[in-house]
């Protein structure tokens, strides 16, 4: 999306129906999740999706700053997507831009639908997302990491909240856009679900599909999480996994 | 945010320690922590490398971008160094303009990275005073258990050590190696009553009575330093220390990739 007059449109799909990086086209790039990766925070989570590196770590539920945005019926929750300078090819200005800003609102808004806020009356529940590197559904990843990071810092949540992209490259419909299919493609949908109750907490599109396209790209992102949910769990469990001692020799 | 009745009685301990020698994580007044480096561990970069210092964890990435000579300085490229201390680093990160602590902490390592002639910005000339490359030094804190500037440094270093010149990417030519022609390492210490402890950890950090920063080249130059924090030394003690981060500073840079050659 928005490579109007890019000048070399790299052809997409080859004639087996093969992504560029030679994925099929429900098929997922390498996830791999790690659980409680930092000292500081509460909670944190890192993960390497293709190419994209991520790291969240949850503070809270913590003192409001600034005051003012206290709430006395519930804990706000504060999302903060930030991508370090050095996490795109075109060195990005640091600090947070109109696109970083919408994101954690989305991210912030996503994440109030499942944690039980009402529980923590003025208090702060902090979410911090650090892009290290980029390529294509870093919304996504951060989501994903975000997710392990508040179940590491033991704050309660309705479920975990896997996230994936459904884009359209060379006229199908395709799962985890990379960054060409998603610069030149026709279409992305980044979606984060809840799985126990099936429902959609992010929801964003952009590009062209047509109704039908629209209802079998909703199905192959609500599997395309169930497969990251399946991996978000497994980060949780080695995390948490009691370590026994070895027998005695 | 910490309870402050809990870090008095930290500090009190801290210090306590200290008298007999001894530190919270049981280390030596004058051992560092262990030092982990990943280079390379960002591919978006043109350089770039993870650093764990102990518990602490700092990446920083390299890039370089065609620019302009500044005015004043027709023959050289530009260098600019960035340290960017996010929410997610440690609890007490308040929101707004970068702190004065994080602007200090850019400062003290661009300083260290441009006295010890790191890089020669004249070889980043493209044509005099028109073209030049522009090199930024990013460094993004992850977890801040102590320490920033050392790992900082260590990360920028060993950043710039696997910097590639993207020529291709701008088309512009062939990519070449950055070239590095000076390693500088800082060391830095706090005083903790009559003790002086190197590599401070959070804790020390929030008790000390001073801190002190040297920076040192491979060539046995001392090429910047940096008092911070509330508290004072004495010329000798830093006549004493510059010794000891020499030591330091020479066993740190044998850990870079690429080994004891600059």
């Amino acid at each position: 999306m928005g490579s109007v007059g890019a000048k070399d449109v790299p052809q997409l799909l080859d004639a087996n129906g093969k992504r560029i990086d030679g994925r099929g086209l429900e098929e997922l790039r390498p996830l791999k999740i790690e659980a409680g990766v930092l000292t500081r925070a509460n909670g944190s989570a890192y993960v390497e999706w293709g190419e994209n590196k991520v790291m969240a770590a949850v503070y809270g539920p913590r003192e409001v700053h600034p005051r003012h945005m206290q709430e006395n019926t519930k804990a706000v929750v504060q999302c903060r997507y930030n991508m370090a300078s050095f996490s795109v090819d075109e060195r990005k200005k640091p600090g947070l831009d109109r696109r970083s800003q919408e994101i954690s609102k989305v991210i912030s808004e996503a994440f109030e639908s499942v944690l039980f806020v009402e529980e923590y009356p003025r208090t702060s529940i902090g979410i911090y997302i650090e892009i290290l590197q980029a390529n294509a559904g870093t919304r996504c990843a951060g989501i994903v990491a975000a997710s392990v990071a508040l179940a590491d810092a033991g704050i309660p949540m309705s479920d975990l909240v896997p996230a994936i992209a459904v884009g359209k490259v060379g006229g199908k419909l395709a799962v985890d856009l990379r960054k060409e299919e998603d610069n030149y493609g026709e279409a992305d949908m980044p979606m984060a679900l809840v799985p126990k109750s099936g429902r959609l907490v992010l929801l964003q599109m952009e590009g062209h599909m047509t109704a039908p396209e629209m209802a079998q790209a909703l199905e192959m992102g609500v599997r395309g999480c169930q497969q990251v949910y399946e991996v978000q769990k497994d980060a949780l469990k080695r995390r948490y996994a009691i370590q026994r001692p070895t027998e005695a020799v | 945010m910490t309870n402050e009745v809990t870090t008095e009685i930290l500090a009190t301990h801290v210090m306590e320690l200290a008298k007999s020698g001894k530190r919270l994580d049981g280390r030596a007044l004058d051992e560092y922590r262990p030092v982990k480096i990943t280079p390379g561990y960002v591919t978006s970069a043109d350089g770039s490398a993870l650093v764990e210092l102990g518990d602490t964890k700092v990446l920083c990435g390299v890039k370089l971008e065609p620019g302009t000579p500044y005015a004043d300085t027709p023959n050289a490229g530009t260098l600019t160094t960035n340290a960017e201390v996010v929410p997610l680093s440690s609890p007490d990160y308040e929101p707004g303009p970068p702190s004065p602590a994080a602007v200090e902490l850019s400062r003290v390592v661009d300083r260290a990275i441009r006295a010890a002639e790191t890089i020669d910005l004249k070889e980043l000339v493209v044509t005099p005073g028109e073209k030049c490359w522009t090199c930024f030094v990013d460094i993004h804190i992850l977890d801040d258990c102590g320490n920033l500037i050392d790992a900082a440094l260590l990360a920028a270093a060993a950043a710039l050590k696997n910097a590639v010149l993207p020529a291709k990417r701008f088309e512009v030519g062939e990519d070449s190696p950055l070239k590095v022609h000076h390693i500088p390492i800082e060391t830095t210490f706090v005083r903790l009553g009559d003790a002086i402890v190197v590599d401070p950890t959070s804790e020390e950090e929030g008790t000390t009575q001073g801190r002190l920063t040297i920076a040192t080249d491979e060539t046995g130059n001392v090429v910047a330093m940096q008092k911070g924090k509330v508290g004072a030394f004495s010329p000798q003690d830093v006549v004493s220390l510059v010794d000891r981060a020499l030591a330091h500073g020479n066993r740190l840079r044998t850990l870079l990739p690429g080994g004891n050659h600059p």
